[in-house]
């Protein structure tokens, strides 16, 4: 059952010097309980895309559905049942664990103690119970981006975007993030739509990888099958297919600390 | 629902509000300064006023309050835009009228007990106006702060950064304050003045203010500064809810 579908997407920027297409038609269809790794080169179309699916940004052609609701004509139904974790956060650092966790809860509806229940189990499973009192600002990178994780997991979204949710983070936080995405899978049998530039990244955790250039999916599939279809050798890196996709790096790509 | 998605902002952003009290405090130094050492001067001065000199600059000075509080508003959601909370919050089914209220109710809060503040220092120094007045100048001051708060989140959506809100934001308000009589009547002024200070919607809020502080309240000011205060505000509330809908797009 497809949790995300989208069918020429396009989103076209008006600019002093003309109209720029940003993104020229996405096709693309993502299955329930899949981790996709989404991928391109910098101005590929990756963030309108995202910010598309997520409703943040109108689409000016095609159409699409996120955990079946229409992103025109029903995005607080998207809304709902999406949750979308941004590469800043999007956390007060003068606010504390607890109340961002339990705001964030009641932005979705949840009573306030339903919140406050599902913040405390959320604390719980991804190990900030000792840290609830103290201000986000407090927090650790590593800390702080299991927080945005567990803020996009308040409401139990079926669907869960991660915009470069591991950029900035040490070897040691970059395998926590890691072991929590394949957990969340795993145990909740969550979608899981990640942008990244780190191609070991989406190598260790993507079931399936859809790669965009100039605005179009230029190719999908498993990382293997990628591999083998586009270099002809299934031991080839990541980067090696990606390079012959796309004939670019992703910035800044392998520059990436490697997870331990 | 948007009752309680407004409430829920409001909350949030009165918590953030109270957890800086020099904030709360510091916004009312500058009424306050004009009170003590630019109100004495007026005294005993003809102002064309019914009233004595004190009930022609508290209103003035409960507006300058709003005016240059809530303009200045957005810089906070510039510095949440840098955060990504504006983000996060648009991609929860809140509404976005709500998103906005919520901030700018907290606005109006914070700039009415300031006013109240202020009055009751006017109170102090020799103000005497009656009650009903008093509290109507305090309705104004909600109202103009909502406005101006909600064209402030709007403009600040759109620029990005403090750099290019600041200077915006001073070009709109000094000028307002200057041709909307805030320090003195527009009627002390040749007629090309007074007549130009008629086009800034504020002129139109202090003269009512200032009529309610002398007990007229039937009067054609007070009527004009009511249509004029209801209008700016749902203008303004269209304006900033369409901001945070389309902020990005």
């Amino acid at each position: 059952m497809a949790v995300i579908s989208a069918t020429g997407l396009a989103r076209t920027f008006r600019t002093k010097t003309g109209p720029v297409a940003a993104v020229r038609g996405i096709d693309l269809t993502v299955r329930a309980g899949e981790v996709i790794g989404f991928l391109g080169p910098n101005g590929a179309g990756k963030t309108t895309t995202l910010r598309m699916l997520t409703t943040l940004l109108p689409p000016t052609g095609g159409t699409a559905t996120v955990a079946g609701c229409d992103l025109v004509r029903d995005p607080v139904g998207v809304r709902r049942r999406s949750g979308y974790v941004a590469q800043s956060g999007g956390l007060d650092p003068h606010i504390s664990v607890r109340e961002e966790l339990i705001t964030q809860g009641r932005l979705y509806r949840l009573s306030t103690a339903d919140a406050t229940a599902r913040a405390q189990e959320l604390a719980r499973e991804l190990d900030l119970d000792g840290l609830m009192d103290r201000p986000t600002g407090a927090l650790s990178g590593g800390q702080r981006r299991k927080l945005d994780i567990a803020m996009g997991l308040m409401h139990r979204p079926e669907v869960l975007f991660l915009d470069e949710p591991t950029t900035g983070l040490d070897p040691g936080s970059r395998a926590d993030l890691w072991a929590l995405v394949r957990w969340l899978r795993a145990e909740h049998g969550t979608t899981v739509f990640l942008t990244t530039h780190y191609l070991d990244e989406a190598d260790a955790l993507a079931d399936r990888l859809i790669i965009v250039d100039r605005g179009v999916v230029v190719a999908e599939g498993t990382p293997s099958a990628l591999k083998l279809h586009h270099t002809g050798s299934a031991e080839a890196t990541l980067q090696d297919t990606f390079l012959a996709i796309t004939g670019r790096t992703p910035t800044p790509a392998h520059t990436a600390p490697v997870a331990v | 629902m948007l009752l309680q998605d407004t409430a829920l902002i409001f909350g949030r952003y009165a918590r953030q509000t109270l957890r800086s009290k020099f904030h709360i405090v510091f916004g009312v130094l500058m009424p306050l300064l004009y009170l003590l050492f630019f109100g004495p001067l007026l005294t005993g001065l003809p102002l064309a006023s019914t009233g004595d000199s004190w009930q022609v600059l508290v209103p003035g000075l409960l507006l300058q309050l709003s005016l240059f509080g809530a303009s200045f508003a957005g810089f906070a959601i510039i510095v949440e835009q840098g955060q990504g909370v504006v983000e996060r919050m648009r991609v929860t089914p809140v509404s976005r009228l709500a998103l906005l209220l919520g901030r700018v109710l907290r606005d109006a809060a914070l700039f009415v007990f300031q006013a109240v503040l202020l009055v009751l220092a006017a109170l102090v120094m020799g103000l005497r106006a009656p009650l009903a007045g008093i509290l109507i100048g305090w309705v104004f001051v909600a109202l103009l702060a909502v406005s101006l708060a909600s064209l402030s989140y709007s403009l600040a959506l759109r620029v990005r950064t403090p750099h290019e809100f600041g200077p915006a934001v001073n070009a709109f308000v000094m000028p307002s304050m200057l041709l909307s009589g805030l320090m003195l009547p527009m009627t002390l002024g040749p007629g090309w003045l007074d007549g130009l200070s008629h086009a800034m919607p504020f002129r139109h809020l202090v003269d009512a203010v200032r009529d309610a502080y002398v007990g007229a309240y039937t009067t054609d000011s007070m009527l004009y500064g009511v249509l004029v205060a209801i209008g700016f505000a749902v203008l303004a509330v269209t304006v900033g809810t369409r901001a945070f809908r389309t902020t990005g797009a």
